[in-house]
């Protein structure tokens, strides 16, 4: 049986190129970037090539790139160490609907006496503009706000987000983590000050991310102990998985358009699929605005932790908002901010693509998910038996 | 994914005795959608009082589903005093165990077969008395009753088991003080009928408890720093062990036969025992 990975927002697979890029650096050129021999010399050039790679991608210049370890590293890097760098005292502003790289910070914040404030979201996972003005008003505030959603795939409206943050006079921090290399990022058009990205959303390995700080931004180091990354982060630069982010960047750059032209035809035909061969069947999140690889269907009365084993049965991964697969025992806070009942928060499935899907990989999920919905409706107690 | 046993896989896959009986005999609905699962079961006694039939129907997580089928298998054949013995554990064991968090898929199974065998002694009216209770957890509606059930059948110790076994306290956290206070109440409690007992054991309880408390008390403690520990002969008020793995080459056994087997013993069990090592 064929495997088919539609789970891309959790990882994605590492692509050959970057795999061919990495490989030098493990058998020939292993160097230290910063020595002052040719083992380091010849490192320390493709550590800058791939620092222009990410930058490039972003349209932003290479000085406001500093490689981390991961996108939760970027996040807790950007939130600490604005927070630390301030020169007056600031609030926090941030979204109910955040990664836990973003939550896990400000509320830490918040318990040393920070004052922090959480937006909602609507029923479509959209935020409230006029309710992120009130808040600015109140004060000058550290903005941390997702680019795209996850786990619905909602995009913000950053550019909008961002012109009212400076206008405010405040910081604006984005968890892009899900958004790079899924649709255009221009970082010139875009007033961030900064950006979280990670390595293994976009087919480079896991334990790479990157930190952009728009030059200007105060920010303290939170890894300290090196001159490394222009004594931003210190720490010997994890130069092999930093040659592959910035090859994955350059791919990302090139496969945009797929992304989001035959990637979201995919996606779009399996979402129509579904509500069709399923009844009691909704997609959750703003469909107008939603990165082209992600839907979040719930299929009412059944539970997501069911569903997702008997995908993997059928050879097919996806993910869910579940309690039991959300290692709480709550469903998701993604899912239960958007207000979504609990008849279909249990039972949020999230299928998540990549370049590498295919037709073939629609055609699977469609011809097995009517089944299982079946077979477990057949067994609930909510489901009225004919 | 978690991990489970084949067994658990196998009935989440082919699930036994899938549906509602018509005009049961007994009917146990347990849990709710805001929770995350829900039992309904039914069963069918036959003319030999014994359950002849029994179905279910489950909304929950893969070990939900398990535990529901492998409770129809389990109680079918049994008469109704022999169905209220079965605990969740039970349930576990017959699956082959289930991961410590899906605990309560267990508990879920229990507590369908409780209210079903009250609502047939009830005659098919599930009796008031059991759906009420001072409520502990508010997020997952969790009495304070069942609370102290699952900390007695399971030998809970921390707040985070009984979040693991009936959810109480997995939401806001909010009643988690409460339930430590019910699991101090308890232990003290144990402690106490160690301390006094009431009548003399006889010599199988003693055995019975000396080996209780070595599995829940001692042996996971020893265990967390690769030990362990058996227990050989128990003559009189001596009791006879063996250390197991890296106790058996450590240079303090001596100190943790006293201050920790021996002392746990005299806790829980009787005050008058003392611990010796099996000398080879």
């Amino acid at each position: 049986m064929k495997n088919i990975y539609l789970d891309n927002n959790a990882t994605t697979a590492v692509a050959p190129e970057v795999m061919a890029a990495m490989q030098p650096f493990f058998t020939e050129l292993w160097g230290n970037p910063s020595s002052m021999h040719v083992f380091g010399g010849q490192v320390a050039r493709y550590v800058s090539l791939a620092r222009e790679q990410v930058a490039a991608m972003l349209h932003a210049d290479p000085s406001e790139i500093v490689f981390t370890s991961c996108g939760t590293e970027s996040d807790n890097m950007a939130i600490f160490g604005a927070i630390e760098a301030a020169t007056r005292p600031l609030r926090i502003i941030t979204s109910r609907v955040e990664h836990p790289a973003v939550l896990g910070p400000c509320r830490r914040l918040k318990e040393s006496g920070m004052d922090v404030v959480e937006l909602g979201v609507d029923n479509a996972g959209r935020l409230d503009l006029a309710e992120l003005k009130t808040a600015l008003a109140a004060g000058p505030a550290l903005v941390t706000i997702m680019w795209a959603n996850n786990e619905t795939g909602v995009i913000f409206p950053i550019r909008e987000i961002a012109e009212l943050v400076k206008a405010a006079g405040g910081i604006l921090h984005t968890d892009a983590v899900q958004a790079v290399g899924k649709i255009p990022i221009d970082l010139r058009q875009v007033p961030v000050d900064m950006l979280s990205l990670s390595g293994h959303k976009l087919h480079a390995p896991k334990g790479i991310g990157a930190l952009y700080i728009r030059k200007g931004t105060r920010i303290k180091p939170f890894m300290i102990g090196g001159h490394q990354e222009n004594g931003r982060r210190g720490g010997t630069e994890n130069v092999p998985y930093i040659v592959g982010l910035g090859k994955a960047c350059e791919l990302a750059q090139s496969s945009i358009k797929d992304e989001n032209t035959r990637v979201a035809a995919l996606r779009d035909r399996l979402e129509a699929g579904l509500l069709k061969s399923c009844p009691d069947t909704r997609v959750n999140g703003d469909r107008q605005n939603r990165l082209p690889n992600t839907t979040n269907i719930s299929f009412q009365f059944i539970e997501g932790e069911a569903i997702l084993y008997h995908l993997s049965d059928n050879g097919v991964a996806a993910a869910s908002g579940s309690a039991c697969t959300s290692g709480s025992l709550e469903p998701s806070h993604v899912i239960r901010a958007m207000g979504v009942p609990f008849t279909a928060a249990h039972g949020s499935t999230r299928f998540s693509f990549s370049r590498y899907n295919t037709d073939a990989d629609v055609d699977a999920v469609l011809a097995c998910m009517p089944g299982i919905v079946k077979k477990l409706r057949a067994m609930s107690p909510f489901v009225k038996q004919s | 994914m978690w991990d489970y046993t084949d067994k658990v896989l196998d009935h989440f896959r082919n699930p036994r005795n899938v549906g509602t009986i018509e005009k049961p005999d007994g009917l146990g609905e347990v849990g709710s959608m805001a929770c995350g699962d829900a039992l309904k079961l039914t069963f069918k006694l036959g003319p030999d009082k014994r359950i002849a039939e029994a179905k279910f129907q489950t909304f929950g997580c893969a070990s939900a589903i398990a535990s529901s089928s492998a409770l129809t298998e389990m109680i079918k054949g049994m008469t109704l005093e022999e169905a209220g013995k079965v605990t969740n554990q039970d349930i576990a064991d017959f699956l082959g165990g289930l991961p410590e968090q899906k605990m309560h898929c267990s508990v879920l199974g229990r507590e369908a077969l409780e209210v079903a065998i009250a609502n047939y002694h009830n005659g098919g009216k599930t009796p008031k008395k059991m759906l009420e209770g001072k409520v502990v957890c508010h997020c997952f509606g969790v009495t304070e009753q069942e609370i102290e059930r699952v900390v007695r059948d399971n030998h809970l110790v921390t707040a985070e088991q009984v979040t693991h076994y009936c959810k109480a306290g997995g939401g806001c956290g909010n009643c988690i003080p409460d339930i430590e206070a019910i699991i101090t109440r308890i232990t003290d409690e144990k402690k106490k009928a160690a301390a006094e007992p009431s009548r003399r054991m006889t010599v199988l309880e003693k055995i019975q408890r000396i080996g209780d408390t070595l599995t829940r008390e001692i042996r996971p403690m020893l265990q967390k720093d690769g030990g362990d520990v058996e227990l050989v002969d128990v003559v009189g008020n001596r009791v006879i062990v063996s250390f197991r793995g890296m106790c058996a080459h450590c240079p303090s056994a001596s100190v943790t036969i006293k201050e920790v087997v021996e002392a746990k013993l005299k806790e829980f069990v009787a005050p008058d025992l003392v611990v010796e090592e099996e000398k080879p």
